[in-house]
């Protein structure tokens, strides 16, 4: 399937979003997820299934002020 | 002793994470500045990477409370997806709500900050946010939710200091009750003592402090003037006067002629 991750289009094959994460080798508890704008929850993940075209963010802390 | 929804604090500094040489410096400048609260970021992750695993393990290891900000975000619906995820990563009710308005400035966008709080308030979110020190903003941020308001003194790593201190006088008292810390636009320590003799309750500060020579040395002089300025605004300062008045008294001074 056809997925936009971070705002790079990209194509792979994923039926959850944990299986994106893996698959694109993303793991920590410190990472947000978000899928079209929505919040999913790290114990959602697994059961959350993607669908063509999803924009997903994936997102870690970092230095802010 | 500074209390923030419900949460006392001892120092009245509150320390940005972002610009320093390394993060040992940070490190550093966050235990000799005292800091009780420290700013931290979301950006998005690289493929792989365990940057922000490190980032993050560094920060709770310093011990202090965590305010995550909604840095770079331009909408009230953009800020609270991220503030969402904030929560999600850093495990804290607190968001520094920031919306932009501005490129040039980064003055906060007002109208969607009061949205954006609202609904974080709503949400079950402990809001932050950076504003200006404008008494009806100010006024709808607080019957939005907030508890707290954070207003710029100038714009954002400028290091201009107060640059319309009346302002800042009359939203202290517009809002006795509210803390009130001056969130951006200090460049040096004498600034923060300014606004903590106008009464306000603390100074966030990141650029001052991580872009200074020594930025250790930087947090310590800082946490100096926050104190010096509290002490004085406590102590009840005189008002200016437009004519001398001698210190020393004249009474049973010798006459030599």
């Amino acid at each position: 399937m056809n997925f936009v991750v971070n705002g790079e289009a990209l194509a792979l094959e994923a039926t959850t979003l944990a299986d994106l994460l893996l698959a694109l080798e993303y793991e920590g508890e410190w990472l947000a997820t978000a899928i079209n704008g929505d919040l999913v929850h790290r114990e959602d993940r697994a059961e959350t299934h993607l669908e063509e075209g999803d924009r997903i963010e994936i997102l870690s802390p970092m230095q802010g002020g | 002793m500074l209390k923030l929804y419900d949460t006392e604090l001892s120092s009245r500094l509150l320390l940005g994470t972002a610009r320093y040489p390394s993060p040992a410096v940070l490190s550093e400048a966050v235990k000799r500045s005292g800091a009780g609260i420290v700013t931290v970021s979301l950006r998005r992750e690289t493929s792989g990477s365990r940057t922000g695993g490190a980032f993050f393990e560094l920060i709770r290891q310093l011990g202090v409370r965590i305010l995550p900000n909604t840095a770079g975000c331009h909408s009230a619906s953009e800020a609270v997806l991220t503030a969402k995820m904030a929560r999600e990563v850093f495990g804290t009710n607190w968001i520094k709500l920031e919306v932009i308005g501005h490129h040039d400035s980064l003055q906060p966008d007002v109208f969607e900050l009061v949205e954006a709080a609202r609904i974080l308030t709503n949400e079950g979110f402990d809001v932050f946010p950076y504003t200006t020190d404008d008494l009806i903003v100010g006024e709808k941020l607080l019957a939005a939710g907030c508890r707290v308001l954070m207003p710029w003194c100038a714009p954002i790593g400028s290091a201009a200091g107060p640059r319309n201190p009346s302002a800042l006088v009359a939203m202290r008292a517009a809002f006795p009750d509210i803390p009130l810390i001056v969130d951006a636009g200090l460049g040096r320590p004498s600034h923060a003592a300014v606004v903590m003799e106008l009464g306000y309750d603390a100074v966030l500060l990141n650029t001052a402090v991580a872009s200074a020579g020594d930025p250790p040395a930087m947090g310590e002089a800082f946490a100096k003037a926050i104190d010096a300025g509290r002490l004085a605004y406590l102590a009840g300062m005189l008002e200016p006067r437009e004519m001398a008045v001698p210190s020393t008294p004249v009474i049973g001074k010798a006459v030599f002629s």
